[in-house]
């Protein structure tokens, strides 16, 4: 049931990117909150779990950007449902592997969720499609406001808001963006810039978090630490950090063209190809050709109109909406299979690529880029 | 550098030389091959600098841990094994608990020691009402049972202000 009413709603994250944001995919800004008095929920005994569930999901149910949204409790849910959820980033995996006295809360538009007795008694994120901090982190502290008159939270002046992990404690936010780069990959210099990035206290992760893998040129950048400092400030250092990642992506593209045109122009004629005509698609595959098209986009070989396609293929090809789509439970040949099905319709009726890849078209989207950043920095 | 390092872990000799900034401190880590690996070092993405300092530095001041931090929370009964395994915490009051053990991992995970963010205005009020509440409740007792019924009065009236103001808060 909860599944239907996500895939009949339209989903910041795969409808979203109506302007052209052609780096960051999407920001998220997390809060990790615990009541007071209640043991935090890796340690809680299950009648305290509950205890906790049965107050917090009422309490987050009637909170106003929750209106009409989805509220489950995660044991009701299939393993189909769940890992849906997961990749759609509105579950983590954490919770899906511990479902007793756990819930979930989704706003209609799936930009807000909470989640119930994950590591900590609440999680809450916003989620907006393209470059916009502010917005999330003013969209999820309006959130945290309204919960904490109803509820009080674990709090000390000296430490701030206290987390079952010590890595959270104090602001409690994790704030990350979904960033693209396809020509930091093609050039490797991926591990330069995760070194470079990690000595400044930012993290590099790859699409699913914590332990997931890079395929598709989409990265996870997240600040690490969250005590001493404001969630202004960090949020200011992290964007900083996110205007260099995409000075040096910008730059490796038109490294790329100005030396090896032909080889990029081959490299995303041969993705497209691909995905019109494969009969096996591993989703691993599947990400890295879906990743080379948007890249595509952005240099203007395809349609603008193809970039909302591409962003919702990044999260449908995954496994578990392959198998929603299929209609049933189905091995992973047998996804490959259905996979390249799926994709070939997609692609049916798209127009193969500009066959030139012009200088001027990353030019032109320099200086798209630039008014997108310096909107959110003025913000500030 | 003529000398060849020593692991911080187990003394062979060190091969991987882990430099972290944090608080403009610098935390030098030396680790033999294996070691590293153990720890998920040569995985860069695996591995957490401020998790490896905690555990290194346990290992040479054991004995000191557990002369400055509680054994066990006594709020929540979970341990400072339990902790070091996890890396994650039982309760709130864990944090008082483990204090002596937690600053000094705090020190090498995060930019300061100090909360400077947000905080829970209203909730903080809240509470402090409650508090104020309970602690005048208990006076309120104490009156009766020593037959000060004058004093019990004026506890009882100020439990009803306040209990009055908190309705109030709450209903706004």
């Amino acid at each position: 049931m909860v599944i239907k009413d996500i895939f009949d709603g339209k989903s910041v994250m795969t409808e979203g990117a109506a302007k052209k944001c052609p780096v960051v995919l999407m920001t998220r800004v997390r809060l990790a909150r615990n009541l007071s008095d209640h043991p935090f929920p890796g340690w809680a005994k299950m009648p305290q779990k509950k205890d906790v569930l049965e107050t917090c999901l009422p309490a987050v149910a009637t909170l106003r950007p929750m209106k009409s949204g989805i509220t489950a409790e995660i044991e009701e849910l299939s393993d189909l449902e769940k890992q849906i959820l997961v990749e759609r980033h509105l579950i983590s995996r954490e919770l899906s592997g511990t479902p007793e006295s756990a819930g979930v809360v989704i706003s209609k538009d799936q930009s807000v969720s909470v989640m119930i007795n994950e590591e900590d008694h609440l999680r809450m994120q916003v989620v907006k499609s393209g470059y916009r901090f502010k917005s999330a982190w003013n969209a999820v502290n309006n959130l945290d406001t309204a919960l904490e008159g109803g509820l009080n939270y674990a709090f000390s002046s000296r430490l701030g808001y206290l987390t079952a992990c010590p890595t959270n404690v104090g602001t409690g936010m994790r704030a990350s963006a979904m960033m693209h780069l396809p020509a930091l990959v093609i050039s490797n210099q991926m591990e330069k810039v995760v070194r470079a990035v990690n000595q400044l206290g930012i993290a590099v992760r790859g699409l699913f978090g914590e332990g997931s893998d890079a395929s598709g040129s989409i990265f996870q950048i997240s600040n690490q630490t969250t005590l001493g400092e404001s969630e202004e400030a960090i949020i200011k250092r992290l964007s900083s950090v996110l205007k260099t990642i995409i000075d040096q992506e910008i730059n490796a593209r038109e490294k790329i063209l100005e030396t090896d045109p032909n080889k990029l122009q081959d490299k995303i004629g041969r993705a497209f190809g691909i995905l019109q005509n494969s009969h096996l698609l591993s989703s691993n595959e599947c990400m890295n050709l879906v990743s080379l098209v948007r890249f595509g986009v952005d240099l203007e070989m395809f349609p603008e109109e193809m970039r909302n396609i591409v962003d919702r293929l990044f999260i449908e090809c995954q496994p578990g909406h392959i198998q929603y789509h299929a209609g049933k439970s189905i091995d992973t040949s047998e996804r490959d299979a259905y996979r390249s099905e799926y994709l070939r319709k997609q692609f049916e009726n798209v127009d193969k690529p500009v066959n030139s890849i012009l200088k001027a078209a990353t030019e032109e989207e320099n200086a798209d880029m630039e008014p997108n950043n310096e909107e959110e920095s003025e913000k500030g | 550098m003529g000398k060849s390092l020593k692991c911080d872990v187990c003394d062979k000799i060190a091969t991987v030389h882990l430099t972290q900034i944090i608080n403009n401190q610098i935390h030098k880590i030396d680790l033999c091959e294996s070691c590293a690996e153990e720890k998920g070092i040569t995985n860069p993405d695996g591995y957490s600098l401020a998790d490896l300092l905690v555990k290194s530095e346990d290992a040479s001041e054991d004995a000191a841990d557990s002369l400055e931090s509680l054994d066990e929370c006594p709020e929540c009964g979970y341990t400072q094994k339990e902790f070091k395994k996890t890396g994650r915490l039982g309760c709130e009051q864990c944090y008082e608990t483990f204090r002596p053990l937690l600053s000094r991992a705090l020190d090498g995970m995060h930019r300061g020691d100090q909360h400077k963010g947000k905080v829970p205005e209203e909730a903080l009020e809240r509470k402090s009402y409650e508090d104020r509440i309970s602690s005048l409740e208990g006076d309120l007792q104490k009156a009766i049972a020593n037959e000060q019924y004058e004093e019990a009065a004026q506890y009882r009236d100020e439990i009803l202000e306040l209990k009055r103001s908190l309705e109030a808060e709450e209903t706004a």
